[in-house]
């Protein structure tokens, strides 16, 4: 029977090139294990080989992305591996960058990759949702603990043996929710992992808790006349017919809509897109949601200096936190440019 | 910014530092019970509240109770 094909990618330091002098070395190629290579044939599965090697400079990979990602494409064309395992690049962020982009193109090609780093290597969170990223030490010391956990994980993908959670097999979460059958109903498990909790046991939460920033309050606004305010929301109020079709869950973008001129959200001309609550009376009256009609009095009034013309609106529902955030620093960025100094951001 | 909504707890959670709390997660800024006229008062009124916490000054997470 044929061996199970596995490509490692290095970079010119543990490709046995040369030091931070060759970081511009362009992708190259060998038909043998080199390096860690040669530890991690050793661990692989015996129906595994690896056939080749691509070695690139970490400082060519990130300076002429195209160029190596072309280059490194067309390495593993020829090589045609049914894995590839990338590093481990620890916490070197030039080559953490470079292993995950070539996890990716091995994805896009329908290769499954393997890489290990450290948990704050940029390439991590840049590059998760594209390879298994088995966790290292911070330096080239935690080798030893490194090559086994990927070799492991390797053998498992090349010969299509299902892979565990990342708890189960020691790679960083990927950010992916996956349907799975189990014996025990979800209330049972709650019980289990609550009593484990009470009696000081290990336990493994199924969902953890995502890690939130904390931000420096902003300082108070001195003269509320002078400013000019936007509207934000999470509540998903859209004009009528949802003309960026902003999806009723895990929303994948935001609209930004104009109120110029306008005194009130009315129900003709607006709606919510908004899934997981009574959407009847934001559809009744949207300013029940993005209260137009009352800050556009207050403008009148001389309370607040100017409504500004458009307001921002996303869907709040199972929409993720790195989602969130992204679209958050886009508005954030544009409103700060059009000088705006007040946000009253609504959630339903 | 000013975070108005119902559920405070998850504004807590996700980091706001001024949270007005809100009237119900399907209408936080409006009550469907009242009359046209004075469910245009609880919505001024709440906008104002919003308006006066960004004018008051806050060193950590802070919610507004009414």
């Amino acid at each position: 029977m044929d061996k199970k094909r596995i490509v490692v990618y290095l970079n010119q330091f543990f490709g046995q090139i040369g030091g931070e002098d060759k970081a511009d070395t362009p992708p190259q190629s060998a038909a043998k294990a080199v390096g860690p290579g040669v530890g991690l044939q050793a661990l692989l599965p015996e129906d595994c080989a690896i056939v080749g090697t691509i070695i690139c400079g970490d400082g060519y990979f990130n300076e002429n992305l195209e160029e190596a990602s072309a280059a490194v494409r067309q390495m593993l064309e020829e090589f045609a591996p049914q894995v590839v395992v990338a590093g481990p690049a620890f916490n070197a962020g030039r080559y953490g960058m470079a292993c995950g982009m070539v996890g990716k193109i091995a994805s896009d090609m329908g290769i499954p990759a393997v890489s290990g780093m450290y948990p704050e290597n940029p390439g991590v969170e840049t590059y998760r949702q594209y390879l298994y990223i088995v966790e290292t030490g911070n330096s080239a010391a935690s080798m030893r603990t490194a090559l086994p956990a990927m070799a492991k994980l390797a053998g498992k993908l090349a010969t299509g043996q299902p892979i565990g959670s990342p708890a189960e097999e020691g790679y960083l979460s990927r950010g992916i929710r996956q349907n799975v059958f189990v014996e025990k109903r979800g209330s049972e498990r709650a019980i289990d992992l609550l009593l484990k909790k009470l009696k000081g046991e290990p336990y493994e939460t199924e969902y953890p808790i995502p890690h939130f920033d904390r931000v420096e309050p902003a300082e108070a606004i001195a003269d509320l006349s002078k400013v000019t305010v936007a509207l934000v929301t999470s509540g998903g109020i859209v004009p009528k017919g949802n003309p960026d079709r902003i999806e009723a869950s895990s929303a994948s973008r935001y609209g930004k809509y104009s109120i110029e001129d306008l005194d009130t959200l009315t129900a003709e001309a607006f709606e919510t897109a908004h899934g997981g609550y009574d959407p009847v009376y934001a559809n009744e009256n949207p300013n029940r949601v993005v209260p137009v009609d009352a800050l556009r009095q207050l403008e009148q009034e001389g309370k607040i200096g100017r409504l500004f013309p458009f307001f921002y609106s996303t869907v709040g529902n199972g929409t993720s936190v790195a989602n969130a955030k992204k679209y958050a620093a886009e508005i954030a960025a544009e409103l700060v440019n059009e000088g705006v100094q007040a946000v009253i951001l609504t959630s339903t | 910014m000013v975070h108005v909504c119902t559920v405070t707890p998850i504004s807590l959670t996700v980091g706001a530092n001024r949270i007005v709390p809100a009237v119900a997660i399907p209408h936080p800024l409006g009550n469907p019970k009242l009359n046209a006229e004075e469910e245009f008062g609880l919505r001024k009124k709440l906008v104002e509240k919003a308006l006066q916490a960004l004018a008051t000054p806050v060193s950590e997470q802070h919610v507004f109770e009414s």
